[in-house]
């Protein structure tokens, strides 16, 4: 009873034996040694501007007068406003931030398209704080050769000091990345003054714990792995890409065959990869790119660096490794002129939904209203007969001033002769011109009473429209409703 | 199951054994540290089952060790909901209800209140909005049976329109003149056609009038017009209770009408009557 079947246990252990080691893939730290050249150069280019525009925007001041806040950038979520610059959003305009997120989505397909996996390898905030990080790294534990050299060791104190440093340092640029992340939100001065000083709030000291924890996280331990698992762009942006896309590519037709190469020794016969290695060490995500494209690859073109280096040393020409679309690989390898094909259907499709979304979204922005009016009329009763007769009808309005002015403004009613108006508990005469009061970047909300005789009503339902004017009897907005009757 | 697991001869990773049109899948593994996410989420799972109420029984369920249900935790929010009401609530209270409405923030309160106050208690007669319907007057509308003041309405909502449970409900008894003989058909015939004339549906009755100063105009007027410390209403008003067909007026005058409303101030505390006040003032027809 208790004792398997010698076979089956063979075969569960076999099955076992067959799955368990393979189900797993254990983590290979990548060590990447530095490396100078044009694209690092352009590299070190653009992370400077990335982590200034990060770090110094939600400093910049922008005057609006009293009672608003002086951030140029600021996403008010407890005052339900957002702020950029000149521009300001309430929480019905949210269609401005998907407008900017749609443009920011075609932009990027338009340069993958064009020019590859450049956003990988350049502007991803994921690449720019690993590149940050990796940097600090360098710095205090030394290059790839010591960084392995110092892993390896026992523990000693050289190997504490050195370890407990680079984390001590990442935290802080974490914990400023968090910081700056909040300033976004609130008002950067205070929020930082209150940090500091124990006053922020709960919540504040909530998302500045997360945003340190995951830019420490995700830059200091996770870094390729989140392109390689996490990040869902490398698994789709092949749909960008086409044969005249560049990408980092080793030009096997003139690398192959490989082989190590001594000073003097003739290349006739033979490729021009000398088989050093530099372009796998160099690599940020550990990868060999002479296996041809792989998913992990980023598109950092340091593995570009690196044999340029290598071929100027042997007196080869560069670019053995280059920016060059399958297309022009061919043509290289036959010994052809390449092309340069930036105008393809897919791009001019990019391009022309750039431009859309940029021109709708520049349109709503210029004829922006900083007045708008909204009519709700009363669902019970949808009509109410008076003791003379006639009809009225009532309706919630709601006057969004998106001025900083108060303003006392006149609503006017068309469409029903004889038709006048009163609000709710007032207690005034009814009139065709009910003065309203709004406050400034506030919503004012009215109930206000529609009169009109029974014999000017026709049908059940008529077409009412209110209209906002100035004391000019300029129309500032209006809405259309409606007034019931009995049939 | 696989039947049959290989090595791929150019990666060195072991095939899932699947194939379509002649590509293999590779078996390739997952990362350690997406592993150890996944058995974290398995073990935060299994320490909710056992805190959290988690495995349903036959009847019942496993209620978990920290004893939480949505029930209290609803019942706990209502409280504090309540908790923090308490400072308008006792205002509301203390305060003469013109008072309350002279008092923006309070104001505001009592009406955002009655709206939800009102939908609990009174829609199910008077309609949402105070609407209305037949027998039910329209609380929106310009035409009161006992007054459209604050404190009338107060006073109504008080005590109520003939209730058996308060001595101080509003009360008046229209006579059933055909059922108790004071009148006969004809006559009411006659006078259901002046009372119809009064608001131009019907034409003048000679017959009809005068009767109608005998029999009605000590509660309804001399005019028709009505008399609010009765509960008599206005009979030259273009407003129908039971609906202004002369059948209908006949039925009224014939056999009586006598509507009913509760006296609430035994089940509804002071505040929330003067609240439903508020609210059914601002309904429109407020005096
Ligand atoms: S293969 Fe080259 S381009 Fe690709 S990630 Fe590595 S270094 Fe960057
Ligand atoms: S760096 Fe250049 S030469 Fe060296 S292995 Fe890579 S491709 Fe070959």
């Amino acid at each position: 009873m208790n004792q398997m079947a010698p076979e089956t246990k063979n075969r569960a252990d076999a099955m076992l034996g067959l799955l368990a080691p393979s189900l797993y893939s254990d983590y290979v730290k990548v060590y990447p040694r530095a490396v100078s050249g044009r694209f690092r150069n352009i590299k070190w280019a653009i992370l400077i501007a990335c982590l200034a525009a990060y770090y110094i925007a939600p400093w910049i001041r922008w005057d609006r007068g009293p009672n608003a806040p002086d951030q140029a950038l600021l996403l008010d979520m407890a005052g339900r406003r957002g702020y950029f610059f000149w521009i300001e959003i309430w929480p019905q305009e949210v269609y401005y931030l998907t407008g900017l997120l749609i443009l920011g989505a075609v932009a990027l397909f338009l340069a993958t398209a064009l020019f590859g996996r450049v956003w990988c390898g350049y502007t991803c905030p994921q690449t720019v704080w690993t590149d940050l990080f990796m940097l600090v790294e360098r710095w205090i534990e030394g290059d790839r050769n010591a960084r392995i050299k110092l892993d390896q060791q026992p523990f000693s104190f050289n190997k504490a000091w050195r370890k407990t440093a680079k984390h001590a340092v990442w935290l802080v640029i974490a914990a400023t990345t968090g910081g700056a992340w909040i300033m976004y939100f609130q008002d950067a001065p205070t929020v930082t003054r209150e940090i500091f000083t124990g006053d922020a709030s709960g919540g504040t000291y909530f998302f500045f714990g997360l945003f340190t924890g995951t830019t420490y996280l995700l830059a200091g331990w996770a870094r390729e792995q989140v392109c390689t698992y996490m990040c869902p762009w490398p698994r789709f942006q092949a749909a960008m890409q086409d044969e005249h896309t560049l990408a980092v590519t080793y030009q096997g037709w003139r690398g192959e065959a490989r082989g190590k190469h001594k000073a003097g020794e003739s290349w006739e016969g033979r490729g021009d990869c000398v088989d050093c290695r530099a372009c796998v060490n160099v690599c940020p995500t550990g990868i060999d790119i002479r296996d041809g494209m792989q998913l992990e690859c980023i598109g950092c073109g340091l593995c570009i660096d690196a044999c340029d280096e290598i071929m100027t040393k042997v007196d080869r020409p560069q670019r053995l490794i280059d920016f060059v679309s399958i297309a022009n690989l061919e043509r290289r390898a036959q010994k052809q002129p390449t092309i340069l094909k930036l105008i393809r259907s897919r791009t001019v499709i990019y391009a022309a939904m750039l431009v859309l979304v940029a021109a709708i979204m520049a349109g709503a922005l210029l004829t922006r209203a900083s007045w708008e009016m909204n009519v709700l009329h009363d669902r019970a009763p949808l009509y109410v007969t008076l003791s003379d007769g006639s009809l009225r009808n009532g309706y919630t309005i709601k006057l969004l001033n998106k001025t900083r002015d108060e303003r006392t403004l006149y609503l006017t009613i068309e469409g029903i002769p004889q038709a006048t108006m009163f609000l709710a508990g007032e207690g005034e005469a009814p009139s065709s011109r009910l003065p309203v009061t709004v406050p400034p970047d506030d919503v004012g909300d009215y109930r206000v009473f529609v009169k009109a005789p029974r014999q000017v009503i026709k049908e059940s339902s008529t077409t009412l429209r209110f209209n906002v004017v100035d004391e000019q009897g300029r129309r500032l907005t209006g809405y259309k409703s409606t007034f019931n009757a009995p049939n | 199951m696989p039947t049959k697991i290989e090595k791929d001869s150019v990666t060195g990773t072991e095939t899932t054994g699947h194939e379509w049109d002649g590509i293999k899948e590779l078996n390739n593994p997952l990362p350690k540290w997406w592993l150890y996410v996944f058995y974290a989420c398995v073990l935060f799972s299994a320490v909710w089952m056992v805190l959290y109420p988690s495995v349903p029984y036959l009847r019942s369920h496993f209620g978990g060790v920290l004893g939480y249900t949505q029930r209290d935790a609803v019942a706990k929010r209502l409280e504090e909901a309540s908790g923090a009401q308490a400072q308008y609530r006792d205002q509301i209270a203390k305060l003469d209800i013109q008072a309350v409405k002279a008092d923006a923030d309070l104001n505001r309160f009592a009406l955002a209140g009655g709206r939800v106050l009102f939908a609990e208690n009174c829609a199910p007669c008077h309609q949402s909005g105070g609407t209305g319907a037949k027998g039910y007057p329209s609380l929106a509308d310009d035409d009161w049976l006992w007054g459209g003041k604050l404190e009338d309405i107060q006073m109504t909502l008080q005590h109520g329109v003939r209730s058996t449970n308060d001595d101080d409900t509003r009360v008046s008894q229209m006579p059933r003149f055909l059922a108790d003989g004071l009148l006969t058909m004809p006559q009411i015939q006659a006078v259901a056609q002046h009372v119809l004339s009064l608001s131009g549906l019907d034409k003048p009755n000679a017959d009809g009038a005068k009767l109608f100063a005998e029999q009605c105009a000590s509660c309804h007027g001399e005019q028709g017009k009505g008399m609010r410390e009765v509960g008599a209403p206005n009979l030259t008003d273009k407003i129908w209770l039971y609906g202004g067909d002369k059948a209908v007026v006949v039925q009224s005058i014939a056999y009586s009408r006598g509507g009913v409303m509760p006296a609430w101030a035994g089940r509804l505390d002071d505040a929330t009557i003067k609240m439903l006040a508020l609210y059914v003032h601002a309904l429109g027809g407020g005096e």
